[in-house]
């Protein structure tokens, strides 16, 4: 009775996440027509037209590069900014650490989200709107407070006994962040990695204020275009998400362990 | 060595945050010089203001169907996949996919979905005989927040499972093992053993589904925008709206300030709760 419960619910869950990623995967290949008459089946001829008019009259190449720029040096200078103030806070247990560790989780508790207005003044006023600096720079301070929570309570959770060694034999508090904290520290590193390099590469409310221009918008900002510009036509909007969707879906399936950590880190340790 | 991430963080975080309380005293159109009102943002926004009343209305009952409904299921599917098999493995990978795809891409699929013409729902439901039972999943005033928080439960319940079996795993097998003897039923242990040793990781997941659902701004963009006639239109759309669509920067400040101190008595009001439940005050 319970076995035979366990696995029908499981199927009709398996199903419900799988179905709709086979109708936009298939979808994509289809004419519309196909889509609204058969959308579990196989394409009759696999179409590329889609991408074909995505890449060459709407150049999705031009807001998948800004995306890629965007989170690979958010990501990056989150990493290190994080890290380095998460090992003061973690090693140098001074007065300093606490009240710094105080504000950062300060930022915890105020959704990033509420800032939207002053951010978008600030911005302005520096010019910083319709660039892709500004967006860095957002996501930067947006993920500050998270990375630190969790790459601190990594950093205290290592052995003590590691960095009194190295502090013993000379070395400054630099040099032991660099070649004992960081190496020591990879799988908490890779594991935030992925879940700001999610967080930056899936965010719509800042590039909605922030950028007008065409040619610096983001896949989120150009998908919501796509979904006005073609709102007759789901298979231009699905061969949208998929070209969209695919860093994410190939980085999952080579590390899916990394994704349920990362992802799951933030409310953890949150 | 704290410092580049203070500096970042202070200019980008804590000063806009600071700034919105002063925003939030004046009447401001962003372009000419802002008044100072005082508290009557704060006070019209508290008494006068219906929209405001409906958005706030919305988005608690956004976050109790979403938290009850998602913790449920994800408690229900962790049970199910609590032991490392190689299908348990596999399905949670399955379930957890949702989660990396971007708001915007899901609210798009689920667009798709709820078509009242051509969509895979209503279809399913003329298959089986209940296509004139079909309702406009996002057209219906009354039923589109529903079906909005459903899709943030496709959207997000993997991730909790994870979170779960995270935390069910650390139960000590030995308190199963001997309930067994004790001839248990599995509700019974689940009511005894996995249920009470659950609750920390149960406080986890609703805290962290509650401020999901508050800042479910980038769904609801993308699939109703907050519409039909507002209907689901949370504070943090609602901000959006007030502020660049229709101007009003002073008072969307106040409105988010309200926001804020909303999210903080809610967390505060949680983490109390899971305390006494917990015994460990």
């Amino acid at each position: 009775m319970y076995k035979t419960l366990r696995a029908t619910l499981l199927a009709i869950y398996a199903a419900i996440i799988l179905v709709p990623c086979m109708i936009v995967i298939t979808g994509a290949f289809k004419s519309d027509f196909e889509i609204y008459t058969k959308p579990l089946a196989l394409p009759t001829a696999w179409s590329l037209k889609n991408f074909h008019k995505l890449f060459v009259e709407s150049n999705i190449a031009r807001p998948f590069m800004n995306s890629v720029i965007v989170s690979a040096f958010s990501v990056f200078f989150t990493l290190l900014f994080a890290s380095l103030a998460a090992y003061s806070i973690a090693r140098l247990v001074t007065l300093t650490g606490r009240i710094l560790f105080l504000l950062f989780s300060l930022g915890l508790a105020i959704p990033g989200q509420v800032n939207i207005i002053p951010i978008y003044h600030l911005f302005v006023n520096l010019h910083l709107n319709n660039s892709l600096l500004g967006l860095i720079l957002v996501n930067i301070a947006l993920t500050l407070p998270i990375s630190i929570f969790i790459l601190s309570a990594f950093f205290k959770d290592l052995p003590k006994e590691m960095f009194e060694c190295a502090g013993m034999d000379g070395a400054g508090q630099f040099r032991i962040y660099r070649s004992i904290a960081l190496p020591l520290s990879k799988p908490a590193l890779g594991a935030t990695a992925i879940f700001l390099f999610v967080i930056c590469w899936n965010d719509l409310l800042y590039p909605l204020m922030l950028i007008t221009e065409t040619a610096k918008k983001t896949l989120p900002l150009i998908l919501i275009d796509y979904k006005g510009e073609y709102f007759t036509s789901y298979s231009m909007q699905f061969a949208a998400i998929l070209v969209a969707s695919l860093p994410m879906v190939v980085m999952y399936l080579f590390m899916q362990r990394t994704f349920q950590a990362g992802l799951t880190a933030g409310a953890v340790k949150g | 060595m704290a410092l580049p991430a203070f500096l970042v963080y202070a200019s980008l975080y804590l000063y806009p945050a600071l700034s919105n309380l002063l925003y939030a005293t004046q009447r401001w159109d962003g372009i000419t010089k802002p008044t100072f009102t005082g508290l009557r943002n704060l006070t019209y926004l508290t008494t006068q203001d219906d929209l405001f009343r409906k958005a706030l209305g919305n988005n608690l009952r956004f976050m109790l169907v979403v938290v009850l409904f998602q913790t449920a299921f994800a408690l229900l599917f962790a049970t199910f996949l609590l032991k490392n098999s190689k299908t348990n493995i596999f399905l949670r990978i399955v379930f957890f996919f949702p989660t990396i795809l971007s708001s915007v891409s899901v609210g798009i699929i689920w667009t798709f979905l709820y078509d009242p013409s051509y969509g895979s729902i209503t279809a399913f439901l003329k298959a089986i005989g209940m296509g004139s039972h079909a309702p406009l999943w996002l057209g219906n005033e009354r039923i589109t927040l529903y079906s909005i928080a459903l899709t943030q439960v496709w959207f997000h319940t993997g991730q909790m499972i994870v979170i779960y079996v995270a935390g069910l795993q650390q139960i000590p097998k030995e308190l199963y093992e001997a309930a067994d003897v004790d001839g248990a039923s599995r509700w019974q242990q689940f009511k005894g053993i996995t249920w009470p040793m659950a609750l920390p990781t149960t406080a986890v997941v609703v805290a962290y589904t509650t401020i999901q659902t508050f800042r479910a701004f980038d769904l609801i963009f993308a699939m109703t925008g907050g519409g039909p006639s507002y209907a689901s239109e949370i504070l943090v759309t609602q901000i959006y709206n007030n502020a660049f669509i229709s101007q009003k920067f002073g008072y969307a400040s106040a409105e988010s300030v309200i926001l804020v101190a909303l999210v903080l008595f809610i967390t505060w009001l949680q983490r109390k709760s899971l305390r006494l439940n917990d015994g460990t005050k």
